[in-house]
């Protein structure tokens, strides 16, 4: 399974390898994090996705919990929240293949950053799922390099407490 | 009113109620060793900083107050590692105050640098690096409360030398400042978990506490003998737990687990109830989770979340400190009998007692019994980590917490001695003795320095086998007795490396003398190193083999003649 960790900490030196460490030091799997200032300037909110068994994806957040500069942890269940990602990637083409490049880009919403005899830079944002899509349908090009920030994420707000996402 | 960083630094540890430290100076910690002369505060001077940390972890566990260590940075830094660890798995309030270099210089591979902010993050529950004079007052303030409050634990104050000369205004009275992040609460009473536990206590027919080291952090032994002996529930003490309950008392079972009693194991395999009082179902304890308490509703009281469901599945789960949970179960619970229960336990006491063998060699466990004897279980108990704290964890009786010190969660070796230093200035109105091993008391001997220097009358045994032996019982019982460098066929002369310190010492290889010379020591007035030549292929029993379950304990093989 995997799990969404939205942990609000205080802004300070270290703290980073203080929530870090604590995921080498107990073995536990991290996909992603990123972290970035917030509204409050003391505070970062750090968005970590990690996977494993639910046993252990509640330790995580018992964990998180007690480390000294961690002020709230969230477990952000997917259908509940609004996640994004923002991608940067080269894809292969020169001047003959631009074209589709350029058309598949739009497709995704992505936009052209930079282009050169060899290649094409994209920049693009989205879901884990439109981002995963968009890799894939370039692959064929090749793609050079890609850089990618990591899930961050928020809770959807005003949702009946109901609410189910479509099958 | 202005001083410098240490001076202020010292000042905020005496305004916390502290006023000794155990470490040793160097270049970087210099100007706190100069304020250190010009204020009322004590300082013991070791002769390693891992030693220094054991003695303030031994001070800590004996006397439950914060106890501090000092080094200097690089490489006195490092040596802390070990000690810190060891008082981080067993929740040992330490603060920890190192020198660093002067923060221009800080990442430059100076002299002496080592990043011990980052390599003490894994050990302490919270580290500082103070980069600013105006901090050190909140800081020192905020590590000594962090380090004692809620699940206590190890903290390290990293200050560079120029922050240390630096000045700064100075006001003891100083509300705490408002940059530093919120106070904690302890976590409140949860009443419906006690509510729960309370209905499965009037349900259950055997129940059983166990008891670890959370009663005798929290204070809470006297809560929890009212509380076992009103509701008539046997209870079994973890290592770290010992003392928490009265050894003598006919309910108590001794210790779980890999070493514990027959009966504490069937205890644990039949009962329909458990409660866990603080403590952390260690893997020592449980043997393989899924044969852990079978048959048992399993109720989990601790004041740390994590704990709860870390390793074993709960059903009851009560956050909160282990002594107010208590109150609340004296006030609430009814008196019971529980006849049959305690009849079946009694028979197990009974029938499987702790027992050893007799050839007429000096018995480890004979010498241990002879210093419960002696010491009527009153006096401190320090050990190092191997056969030889088992055998003292088995035949000795606590009656009171704060007496037996050990390292239960890293197994330090080494950590007997010093701690046993510490022990003393932790309470001196009370005797220290250490159970050794040769191969831990090897690891920290220096340290007989320190006892000889202050005159800290220590009675160190040593249950002198030749072998590493725990490691020794594993290579006989799991390797085929394949011997594999667990031996030291040539020890050192113990009792003449004492006295080459200044320090009592004997050397034991008859057993008549072993009581005579414990009566001696018991009596001496200084240091004194007592070396018994035991047994040296004598087997710890009962065992549950790693991996397996408690009820796959294996019992002490038949032997030709018990104990006398």
């Amino acid at each position: 399974m995997r799990q969404i960790y939205s942990i609000l900490v205080n802004n300070h030196p270290g703290v980073l390898s203080h929530v870090a460490g604590l995921f080498t030091r107990r073995g536990y799997n991290i996909e992603s994090i990123a972290a970035g200032p917030t509204e409050n300037t003391s505070v970062t909110r750090i968005v970590i996705v990690a996977f494993g068994e639910q046993h252990e994806l509640e330790q995580i957040a018992k964990q998180l919990r007690k480390l000294y500069d961690v002020r709230d942890v969230q477990q952000v269940p997917y259908n509940r929240s609004v996640t994004r990602e923002l991608l940067l990637a080269t894809i292969n083409a020169g001047p003959e293949r631009r074209g589709e490049v350029f058309q598949l880009a739009t497709a995704f919403g992505a936009h052209v950053v930079s282009v050169s005899d060899e290649s094409v830079t994209l920049e693009a944002s989205g879901n884990d799922h439109k981002i995963r899509t968009l890799l894939k349908s370039f692959e064929r090009y090749g793609i050079a390099q890609v850089a990618r920030t990591g899930m961050i994420a928020l809770p959807y707000t005003g949702m009946p407490s109901d609410w189910e996402p479509p099958a | 009113m202005e001083m410098t960083g240490a001076q202020i630094a010292i000042e905020e540890l005496k305004a916390g109620g502290i006023d000794i430290a155990f470490g040793i100076p160097g270049g970087t910690i210099m100007p706190f060793y100069d304020e250190l002369l010009k204020t009322n505060f004590t300082h013991i001077l070791t002769r390693h900083e891992q030693g220094a940390t054991h003695m303030a972890d031994g001070y800590a566990r004996v006397s439950g107050k914060v106890a501090v260590v000092v080094a200097t940075s690089g490489p006195g830094a490092t040596n802390l590692i070990t000690g810190l660890l060891t008082a981080q798995m067993d929740s040992v309030p330490l603060i920890a105050i190192t020198g660093q270099v002067p923060t221009p210089m800080i990442g430059t591979d100076a002299f002496q640098e080592a990043d011990i902010y980052g390599c003490s993050i894994p050990v302490t529950k919270y580290n500082w690096l103070v980069k600013d004079v105006r901090e050190i007052q909140g800081v020192i303030r905020e590590a000594i409360r962090v380090a004692a409050t809620g699940r206590p634990g190890p903290v390290l104050v990293d200050i560079p030398k120029d922050i240390q000369t630096a000045r700064a205004e100075y006001n003891p009275h100083a509300p705490t400042a408002g940059a530093l992040p919120a106070v904690r609460q302890m976590p409140g009473l949860e009443a419906e978990g006690i509510e729960k536990l309370i209905e499965a206590l009037e349900r259950a027919e055997r129940p059983v506490i166990l008891a670890g080291a959370g009663i005798v952090k929290a204070g809470a032994a006297a809560a929890l003998t009212q509380f076992a002996r009103h509701a008539q529930i046997p209870v079994i003490n973890t290592l770290l737990g010992l003392g928490g309950f009265p050894g003598t008392d006919p309910l108590f079972l001794g210790m779980p687990g890999m070493h514990g009693t027959a009966y504490a194991n069937f205890a644990l395999c039949e009962c329909d109830l458990l409660i866990n009082l603080g403590a952390r179902f260690d893997d020592r304890v449980t043997g393989k989770v899924s044969s852990f308490c079978p048959r048992a509703v399993i109720a989990h009281v601790d004041i740390d979340a994590a704990e709860i469901g870390k390793r074993v599945r709960t059903h009851i789960p009560v956050l909160g400190d282990v002594r107010d949970v208590l109150r609340v179960l004296n006030q609430q619970v009814k008196p019971a009998e529980r006849r049959s229960w305690l009849e079946q336990v009694e028979s197990w006491k009974r029938d499987y007692p702790l027992q050893y063998g007799w050839d007429g060699s000096i018995k480890p466990q004979y010498v241990v019994e002879q210093i419960q004897e002696i010491t009527g279980g009153e006096a401190m108990v320090s050990t190092g980590v191997g056969q030889h704290q088992m055998w003292a964890a088995q035949f000795l009786r606590f009656n009171e917490p704060r007496r037996f010190v050990s390292s239960g969660g890293l197994g330090t070796m080494g950590f007997g001695l010093p701690a046993s230093i510490g022990a003393k200035f932790g309470r001196p109105d009370k005797e220290s003795w250490l159970i050794d091993g040769d191969g831990s008391f090897a690891m920290t001997l220096v340290e007989l320095a320190t006892a000889a220097m202050y005159n800290v009358p220590i009675r160190a045994v040593i249950l002198n086998n030749g072998f590493l032996g725990m490691v020794r019982q594993w290579q006989e019982l799991f390797f085929g007795k394949r011997y594999s460098h667990s031996h030291y066929p040539k020890n050192p002369d113990f009792a003449r490396i004492a006295e080459g310190y200044g320090v009592k010492g004997f050397s034991v290889r008859d057993v008549d003398q072993v009581r005579g010379v414990l009566e001696q020591a018991a009596d001496h007035d200084g240091p004194v190193v007592m070396d018994f030549h035991v047994s040296p292929e004598e087997n710890v029993w009962p065992m549950v083999p790693a991996g397996a379950g408690n009820d796959e304990m294996q019992l002490a093989p038949p032997s030709p003649e018990l104990a006398r």
